[in-house]
């Protein structure tokens, strides 16, 4: 049984369908790529998985069990953590007090959630900056930041919005790696990515999205060339480019 | 129930309506433009009362003339608050804003305490106990040009703001203001502008309404919190819904003075006020708050 | 920072030997105002949500416990749990309904005040609590009564009353609760990805909050000997409640009581100044110039900018 599965999920807003009809599954421990050209509906899918938005239809199944009407804590509770796109960390706290939150979802006992805390900020690369505010990191640290505080919450899935949006190629290559680190922990993830060179490279699978629906779902490197996907993306393009 | 009773409270909601639909187009439009919300807003009517009674006892100028120059100075006093004080924190976070506007609020309303003393003060104006009879019913003239009054000059800002060239800018900024400043406005100016013409509204509803009802320092916290209601229930951002909320909010407290106790009307705008909050904040017309 | 901590109260807990009644006065007022200030801070300075009606709460409990002694010769010893508990079932239902209709920022403060204008405008109206007018406790001196020939003891019991409540802050900031505090006020939405369950928090919050003031009221019903619907639920109260952890830092363990002690001095002495005809309206135009001071100055208040430089200091 899949560890998380989506039959049918539909989302509109007003006059606009933003999801249709998405039909998708993650299985344990595996890395799922969502791409697709912008306003696909991929940030939409994930507040709508992680219980920020509810669904107008269809299904959504978490470790055998419906999600409907469950609001993000208790989604977090029941193993499934997130990011935000837009990097949210508490501004006026340290780093440590950061992640102690997400800790805190497991551990009750203050000196147990600081252990946790300490340790995931060791394994993403932030243990030197653990007593810095976190408005004064900058983005890649945020990013790392963003990822520690999930982790804390010992998730089963994570969901991982454009973790990479705004890095250049060297923060890039000094954080995608993180990724295959936690999944080789035995942590599902599905990932929004713009950056096609790290999706390809670190998903098992890649589903694509193109305005709210699915036009593919397989191996990335089958993905990448299925005439479908090329159209969504050059027709995008093109559209972006406007009159010349 | 007195069915003339009953009216008289419908005619007088509505004649004062007008000044509440001015005090209520003053802050949605600050809060429209720079989505500041402007808790000194009543303490900057109550000066408005008092320059109005300075300028009657002092200066001999009948009110029913004088708020125009009441409007001229509460003008410039919010033209001044913004820009020394306000563009700092426009992009602050709203408790920031509340706390100094509730700032602002604390020193205008006791400034006001300390240089005329906290007992209620009238002014007298030529319009003052003129009442004209209509059938059963009585029309005070007082309250009727304070109507048409206000009602003339939300007109007159509704044209500013439709057909001046600052008026559409003003617009465009409380739309998108990167925008705005592509074309080419001055965005200080504009926002100085309107909490200026916000400041003016308010401060002459209230040198109109002072030559017929008592005020005080302490009336500030009431004015302002009508202010609050009438926005919310009209809704934030939105002209139309302000001068729409003002008739109603208006209407609603004279029929309640006329059913109940009139020293429970503040109840019904309390209650009102409560009610709109839980389950329509963003009103009849108005954009919900970030 | 605690053996400073530790080291005042010692100070403080022997001063009422050697000071006059005056400056024990004052000191009453600094511990009772620092109490209802670190009441407050549990829910707006901690969790963030600003509450400007607080004021309403001590009405209730100083309402309750003196109607309880005053109708069934209930001592207000336990009157004052009473109070404090119908305070809190205040504090609940309007935390229920402003954080279930998702009321934030600017609307939950209107809320709060709405609340606790109509508390004093119905408490104005009903004669059976003494209606505009008020109510009076008589003098009798009775301990029993919460009443202290000696008003040093006033002293003590203002100054357990604050220590109990900065214990309590102290407490929760270390704990999970006061993480799930401090994560709510910064990013309810992150908090809620986190497994914080916002709601709860929230309302606990407030529900904790409220009670404490209204145990605070008793307190302030029983001092004053006198109960009227402006004094108990007015704006002015609120203001009083709010400014000092505002100015001291609000979301600190030492911010209201630092703000009490710059600013129940500052008051004292402008009415002493100003306060001619009885009214004093002059120390809140200082309220206000520091209010405007501390937004645009110090947003943090001045307990964290201290700190900061005491601890460069050190260095």
């Amino acid at each position: 049984m899949p560890l998380l599965e989506v039959r049918g999920l539909d989302k509109r807003f007003g006059g606009l369908q933003a999801v249709r009809g998405l039909d998708l599954a993650v299985d344990e421990g595996e890395i799922v790529g969502l791409i697709g050209p912008n306003g696909a509906g991929k940030t939409t899918v994930f507040n709508l998985l992680s219980g920020f938005l509810a669904p107008d239809g269809g299904e959504v199944r978490f470790r055998g069990r419906s999600t409907r009407g469950l609001k993000p804590h208790r989604l977090c509770r029941l193993g499934m953590g997130r990011t935000f796109q837009i990097v949210r960390p508490f501004p006026r706290l340290t780093v440590l007090d950061n992640v102690k939150v997400g800790a805190f979802a497991r551990h009750v006992r203050p000196g147990a959630a600081l252990e946790r805390a300490r340790a995931v900020l060791a394994e993403v690369g932030l243990a030197h900056r653990v007593d810095v505010p976190a408005r004064s990191l900058t983005l890649p640290e945020r990013k790392r930041l963003e990822l520690a505080r999930a982790l804390a919450t010992e998730p089963v899935l994570l969901l991982l919005d454009e973790v990479l949006a705004g890095l250049n190629p060297t923060e890039i290559d000094q954080i995608a790696p993180l990724i295959g680190r936690i999944n080789a922990r035995g942590v599902a993830i599905l990932l929004i990515e713009h950056n096609m060179r790290a999706v390809m490279a670190v998903s098992h699978r890649v589903v694509v999205l193109c305005f709210g629906e699915k036009i593919a779902d397989g191996a990335p490197a089958a993905v990448a060339v299925a005439p479908r996907v090329v159209e969504a993306y050059l027709g995008a393009d093109d559209e972006a480019r406007g009159p010349a | 129930m007195d069915p003339v009773l009953v009216a008289q409270g419908v005619v007088s909601g509505i004649l004062f309506g007008g000044v509440y639909s001015l005090m209520a187009v003053g802050l949605t439009l600050i809060f429209g433009v720079m989505r500041v919300i402007n808790f000194a807003h009543g303490d900057l009517m109550v000066w408005g009362m008092y320059l109005s009674w300075l300028l009657a006892t002092r200066l001999g100028v009948d009110p029913a003339v004088g708020f125009v120059a009441c409007a001229a100075c509460l003008y410039l006093l919010g033209a001044a608050l913004q820009r020394g004080l306000v563009d700092r924190i426009v992009d602050a976070p709203h408790e920031m804003q509340i706390l100094l506007m509730l700032g602002v609020a604390l020193i205008l309303e006791n400034a006001a305490l300390l240089a005329f003393g906290p007992e209620p003060t009238r002014v007298r104006s030529s319009l003052t106990a003129w009442t004209v009879w209509v059938g059963p019913l009585f029309v005070d003239m007082a309250r009727l040009t304070a109507f048409a009054v206000a009602l003339a000059l939300a007109a007159g800002l509704g044209l500013f703001l439709y057909r001046t060239d600052l008026g559409r800018r003003m617009r465009a900024a409380a739309d998108n203001v990167y925008g705005a400043q592509v074309i080419g406005t001055d965005v200080r100016r504009v926002y100085a502008v309107a909490f200026g013409v916000g400041a003016a509204c308010v401060g002459a509803a209230g040198a109109l309404t002072a030559s017929f009802l008592p005020f005080s320092p302490a009336l500030g916290l009431s004015a302002s919190v009508a202010s609050f209601n009438i926005v919310i229930i009209g809704g934030m951002g939105s002209l139309v819904g302000a001068f729409v909320g003002g008739l109603l909010v208006s209407l609603a407290e004279s029929l309640g003075a006329v059913f109940f106790r009139p020293s429970l009307k503040e109840v019904v705008s309390f209650s009102l006020l409560i009610l709109i909050l839980l389950f329509r904040p963003t009103g009849l017309y108005g954009r919900r708050l970030p | 920072m605690t053996w400073i901590g530790l080291g005042a109260l010692a100070v403080l807990l022997a001063l009422p030997a050697v000071a006059s009644p005056y400056l024990t006065t004052v000191c009453t007022l600094i511990f009772f105002y620092g109490y209802l200030g670190q009441a407050w801070n549990l829910v707006g300075g901690y969790a963030g949500q600003l509450s400007a009606g607080h004021a309403a709460f001590v009405g209730v409990g100083g309402y309750t416990a003196t109607m309880l002694s005053l109708e069934a010769g209930l001592t207000p010893w336990i009157g004052m749990w009473v109070g404090g508990a119908l305070a809190a079932a205040l504090g609940g239902g309007i935390g229920y309904l402003g954080f279930r209709f998702g009321l934030r920022g600017f609307y939950f403060v209107l809320l709060t005040v709405a609340f606790a204008e109509l508390l004093r405008v119905i408490t104005s109206n009903v004669d059976a609590v003494g209606g505009a007018l008020g109510l009076y406790i008589t003098f009798t001196g009775d301990p029993w009564q919460f009443q202290f020939q000696d008003t040093r003891v006033y002293y003590y019991v203002a100054l357990a009353l604050m220590v109990g409540a900065t214990l309590v802050a102290w407490l929760l900031e270390r704990r999970r609760f006061g993480a799930y505090l401090a994560a709510v006020r910064e990013d309810e939405s992150a908090a809620e990805a986190l497994g914080v369950n916002t709601f709860r928090v929230k309302l606990l919050a407030m529900v904790l909050s409220s009670f404490l003031t209204g145990i605070g009221g008793t307190f302030y019903a029983f001092y004053l000997f006198s109960l009227q619907p402006g004094t108990m639920f007015g704006i002015p109260l609120s203001v009083e409640i709010i400014i000092r952890p505002i100015v001291g830092g609000a979301g600190t363990v030492a911010g209201p009581i630092l703000g009490s002690f710059i600013l129940t001095p500052l008051a004292e002495v402008s009415r002493l100044y100003f306060g001619q005809g009885g009214w004093h309206g002059a120390h809140l135009i200082v309220y206000g110039l520091l209010l405007i001071g501390v937004v645009l100055f110090l947003p943090e208040g001045a307990y964290p900018r201290l700190a900061r430089a005491l601890r460069r200091r050190g260095r």
